[in-house]
Parts: C-alpha cells; structure tokens; sequence
C-alpha cells in the first residue's frame, strides 16, 4: 500500500485496545455505574482465560466439531470470469453451523459465560443471525436464552425469530425508537442492568463497552488467520486486498485484524449506502457521520446536531446501525482500512450475481461486500487477488427478495 | 459556595432531608416544564434534576423513556435546556439545579461551550449517566474550574475500590441508585441501602443521597432516615405521562397534579 502510514508502521496492532479499551480516541466504557462492576469481572475472566491453554482448547474443538471450522477458502472461478480483473476468493462463512461468521464469536463468549456460572444469557439481533447463534450455544449449553430485536426486524427476518423460537430462546420484541438493532441494544443493556447478578450479555458484534470490542474481534479473528494460511497455501502470497461488510464490524474486523501489519494488504469495509449517501437514508456512519458517545464506546455514530441519534436505513437489517465498532473508526482514521459504502439496488444486483455464477446464495448483509469486491477485483489485475468475507448465507433473507421481486411465497 | 452545598447546609441546620424532582425537558411539551419547576420548589424540592432529552436512554425504564421521546417529538434538546435554567434563575436564585442526561449531547455541544453557557445560566450540577471516572477525566476537571458540581452515581455493585475512588471525583452529592435496574423499577431493599448509604458516607463528606425505587411518601420517609436525601423522578414523570395522554395543554394542570405528589412526600419526609 502506497500510503501506508508511518504510524501504521510503528503499530502493534495486537496490543490495541489499551488498558482501559481505548482505541486511540474511540472505545472505551461510557455505563452507567450498575454495569462497570460486571465489565470489570469480564474483563479480568477474559484476561484470565484468553491465553489459558485449557480454554483454547475447548473453543478450538468447539469450532472443529460443531461450528465446521477451517471454513474453505473459495476461488470463485466463473464469476471472476465474469467481472474481469482481479482473483475472487470466497472466505466462506456461510458453510458455518447456523449459516454466518456470529457463530465464531457466540461459541466463545457462551463459554466465557459458563465459566462465570451465569445461568440466563441475553442477546440482540438485527437479522437475526445474532440471535440464531446465541440461541443455538444456550440450547447446547443449556443456558436460559432471551433475545432482543426490533419490531421492524422482526418482521424482515421473520424466518430467523422462528428458528430462534425452535432453538427455545424467547424473543423479546423492542418497539421502542427506531425498532432496529440499535433499539434492541438499549434493551438488552436494560436488561443486564436489571439482572446482572445471573445474566451474561453476548454481544452481536464489535462494539458496546470494553471488553467487548475486544472479546469479539479476538473470537473472530478466526477467520483472518485461517485466510492468512489458506491463501499462502493456495496460491503461495497474500491477497492483495480484502473486502467485508460493515454493520458493527465484526466479520470485518475478524478477517482484517490478523492483515493489519501486512503492508501490501489493502482492506476495504464497506457500509450500507440505503438509498444513497447523498440523501442521508443510509447506514454509513464512518462515511457521513462523526464521533460520539453511543452504546458505552466512543465511535462514528449518525446523529443530529443536537447529538441525538438519528434513524438509519438499509435494505439488510444486520447492517441497519448508526454506530461501528471503535476499533473501524481508529483504523478510519489511522488510513489503515478504506471505508466505502454501497447502496441498496447495488447490494440486490450483487446478490443475483453471485448466486447465478456460483450457486451461492449470500446474506443481504454480505451482498454490500460483493457490490464493491466486484467494482475492485475490475479495476485490478488478473496477477492479483482480492478476498471478501462471505459472512453469511442469503437463506434469512429469501422472503424480503421474493417480495422485492414481487412474489408472495 | 455552590447552591447544591449551601442546600444541604441549609437542610441540616433545619434537620430535613433534602427532596429531588426530577423532570424531563419539554415533557410533555415545551411550555410545560418552567412553570413546573417553580411549582416543584413551591409544593416542597429542594433541589431540581432537569433531565436532557436523548434518543437512547439506556438507563431509564418505559415511563421515563417515554418522556424522553414525547420531548424529542417537539424538538426540546440541550440548547433549550440551558437557555429555560437562565428563565428560571430571573425569579429563583435559590434552588439549585441539576442537568441530567446522557453524554452525546454535551460532546456534539462541546464540553467548552456547554461549560460557558451552564456558567451564564447559574446551572449548578451536571449527571452524566454514561460518563464514569475513568472517562470523565476531562470533563470533570473544566466543570470543577467552572464551579459546576459533577455528580456521580454508585451502585449495589460497586465495590468498596470503586466506592472510594467514585467518592474521590464527585461532587455536590453522591447519588446513590438503590437497585440494580432501570429508573422507575419496584423492589426497593431498605436493609441493603442502608448498609451501602453508610459505607458511602463512611468514605466522603459529601451527602449521599438515594434515587430509584422511590415511589411515594412511604418509600420516601424510609430511604430518607437513612441517608440526606431522595430522588423521585417515575412517579412524577408517570402523572405527567396520564395528563399528556389526555391532550391537556394547560400548564396549570400539570402543576396541580406534580404539586400534589411533590407535597404529599415533603409531609411524609417532615413527619
Ligand atoms: C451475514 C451477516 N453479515 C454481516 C453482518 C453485520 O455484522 P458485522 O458488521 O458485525 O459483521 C450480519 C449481522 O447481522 C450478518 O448476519
């Protein structure tokens, strides 16, 4: 990378965050004082725990043998074809057990949580694969299972409340706000405000108060070292560009975080652009917003001049969120990562893109990576390769598609 | 001296307990919330929480959410708030007042800016529900060379290292929630409040005084023999709630009603 910063240069990227979860200016834990209590023993369980032999163990057999880990590195060969430049590969994702990359980090925070002897976890979701996850680990664990989603959502991922409701979690719908993602957030922190004494919260994705930023991308940075070797072993280099969607940021930051200190690796997140950045009806709070308190981090957020938060809108409700996980709006401004944003019709072409050159069927979330990943790989070389995250798979999402085609299922 | 210190001053000599009204901003419309303040400070407050509308109120429970949002519908924000404290302050220089809410607000504002106008409109104190120590470094030190008291909140789940060093940074009082929950919840633990009441002030000079759980006279009474003070917000906010749900706009009204809960727990507090 041509511009690659001389601070980036000097960055150990695995000692981020600081001891008080700073990412340079964006992190931290803005609670209120019921939850530093909680924080402070999660922090010192995960401290404890993160380089325990013993724990790795587990979560590593856990990956192996229920979640299907290495997932495959995929050369999407007709469709790279079909766009023209650059070698597309497929880091697959979607082939996880309940079908998208939260699984990763479901699996180690409902083992953190078993460690604590919590007995009832608490979860939100926006598409619901969130929920799905942590649905299926409390099932397996037999932990007690209350998910928060948006009435709004709720409707959209209908198919996903009801795997959720099959796994036994009940789901809390949240009416409140926006009735998104950011509104089933607030109540789940509600939520653990009330019963913090017995209840462990798995979050959905990079952000809300240290540790948790920290906790996810670890869980997923999984996938980053698997791409790591699978592309070193497959084709004997790095890529020279990775692409991920960006709701929180965990899919991306998972794959990004282990490329951070290779030079010649160009990373690009891509944000929900709704109906255009230009008409403010969008998702892209690291392209159009500004720093701000939200959510117990300090982060890009969209919001008013008044500081209040302001509605988003996405065609895919897991990237439906005025904020981004703190550790994207570092490396925002750092220059490490590019953040670019592809709007709803894009995401809808690329999803029947990709389906019809390769048989896969992605999440709508994902679809956002492949718009761009498709501009990108046709402005590079055929000597070069890029590879997206596949976070997830599109089966969630068939009925808002068949309704957008018109068809009543 | 700061208004929030001589308050309990003032208090003690007269050995009362101190009664906090909380309110929200421009609940439920713009015009209600100055002739209610002075009508909290008649029917018996001691000292006033206004409370900063914001989209994501993550501590409060329905009733005050709904505030927040009935308030956000008819555009009442920070700006407001200090320019109807300086309105307040033409007929009260008395009372002190505190601005309650979440940080965003403050930082779009800009913590110097903010400063500057809660100085010219004699605001006294700020709480800051998502800001703790160990992020309000910043903040607390221009609020304390502004005079302008930052208070913060301990829980049943602070531990006695977090007690003192909370205890270190507050100002004015130390707020302490009764309950591990939302605002407006039930199960107040008379025992346990008070075996962490006097460990707090154990710890500090400053008063400490009780907030959620306290619903009437009766809870009132309780939590304030063993500790400086009680904040009601729920039961004020919920009696706004069932008048703005019949469309009243007449200020009189609200005053009326709010007077009658507010009196009701000044007589129960001077028993
Ligand atoms: C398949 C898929 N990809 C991406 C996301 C966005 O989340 P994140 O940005 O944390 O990866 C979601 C969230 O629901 C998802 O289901």
């Amino acid at each position: 990378m041509e511009n690659f910063s001389d601070d980036c240069e000097t960055i150990n990227f695995d000692q981020m965050p600081d001891e008080n979860g700073h990412f340079g200016p964006y992190g931290g834990r803005f609670v209120s004082e019921t939850l530093v209590y909680a924080l402070d023993q999660l922090t010192s369980l995960y401290e404890r725990l993160k380089d325990d032999p013993e724990f790795q163990a587990q979560i590593d057999y856990d990956l192996a043998h229920y979640v299907g880990r290495p997932s495959p590195l995929y050369f999407a060969e007709r469709w790279t074809k079909n766009v023209g430049g650059a070698k597309i590969y497929l880091k697959r994702e979607d082939l996880n057990h309940t079908g998208a990359h939260k699984i990763n980090s479901a699996i180690g925070q409902a083992l953190l949580a078993k460690y604590t002897g919590k007995k009832r976890v608490i979860a939100e979701t926006g598409a619901g694969q969130h929920g799905v996850a942590t649905a299926t680990v409390a099932a397996r664990l037999g932990l007690e299972c209350h998910i928060f989603m948006g009435e709004e959502d709720i409707q959209r991922q209908s198919l996903n409340v009801y795997r959720m409701k099959l796994l036994g979690a009940t789901v809390i719908p949240v009416s409140s706000g926006s009735r998104t993602l950011k509104d089933a957030l607030n109540e789940a922190l509600r939520d653990w405000v009330s019963n913090v004494d017995d209840t462990f919260y798995i979050i959905g994705t990079c952000c809300g108060p240290h540790p948790y930023p920290e906790i996810v991308r670890n869980f997923q940075s999984i996938m980053g070292r698997e791409a790591r070797e699978q592309s070193l072993a497959q084709t004997g280099n790095l890529p020279d560009a990775l692409v991920a969607c960006v709701g929180g940021g965990s899919n991306a930051i998972g794959l990004f975080h282990p490329f951070l200190k290779d030079q010649s690796v160009e990373m690009y997140g891509v944000e929900a652009g709704g109906f255009g950045v230009s008409t403010g009806k969008h998702a892209a709070p690291l392209n159009d917003g500004i720093p701000g308190v939200l959510h117990g981090n300090r982060t890009y957020l969209m919001e008013d001049e008044n500081g209040q938060i302001i509605e988003t809108h996405s065609i895919s409700a897991g990237l439906d969120y005025p904020g981004v996980g703190p550790e994207h709006s570092w490396l925002k401004d750092l220059g490490r990562v590019n953040y670019v944003t592809v709007d709803d019709d894009e995401a809808m072409s690329a999803f029947y893109s990709l389906t019809q050159t390769e048989g896969i069927i992605p999440a709508l979330e994902t679809s956002h990576a492949i718009a761009y990943a498709e501009k990108l790989a046709a402005s590079m070389g055929p000597d070069q390769m890029i590879i997206i995250n596949l976070s997830g798979r599109g089966d969630k999402d068939i009925l808002t598609v068949a309704e957008i085609d018109g068809i009543s299922l | 001296m700061n208004r929030i210190a001589k308050c309990f001053e003032r208090l003690s000599k007269e050995n009362k307990k101190a009664l906090i009204s909380y309110i929200v901003l421009g609940d439920p419309m713009k015009h209600i919330t100055l002739p209610l303040m002075h009508a909290l400070v008649k029917s018996g407050s001691n000292i006033i929480e206004l409370g900063i509308p914001f989209s994501d109120p993550t501590a409060e429970g329905p009733v005050i959410q709904r505030a927040h949002e009935r308030a956000l519908e008819n555009g009442s924000n920070l700006g407001e708030a200090l320019s109807l404290v300086k309105k307040f302050r033409e007929s009260d220089t008395i009372t002190p007042i505190i601005l309650m809410g979440y940080t965003n607000p403050i930082e779009r504002m800009g913590y110097d800016k903010f400063i500057e106008l809660a100085t010219t409109s004699e605001v006294d104190g700020v709480l800051t529900v998502d800001l703790p120590p160990e992020e309000a470094v910043t903040f607390n030190d221009k609020l304390k060379s502004s005079n302008i008291e930052n208070i913060f909140l301990l829980a049943p789940t602070s531990s006695q290292l977090r007690q003192e060093k909370v205890t270190k940074m507050a100002g004015g009082f130390v707020y302490y929630v009764s309950l591990n929950g939302v605002t407006g919840a039930g199960n107040l633990e008379i025992d346990s409040v008070q075996k962490h009441v006097g460990n707090i002030q154990s710890l500090t000079k400053l008063p400490v005084c009780v907030g959620f759980g306290i619903k009437d006279g009766v809870t009132a009474r309780a939590v304030a023999d063993i500790s400086n003070g009680v904040v009601v917000g729920s039961a004020i906010v919920k009696k706004i709630a069932e008048l703005a749900e019949t469309k009243e706009i007449d200020p009189a009204v609200y005053v009326d009603a709010v007077s009658r809960i507010i009196s009701d727990i000044r007589s129960a507090l001077d028993k």
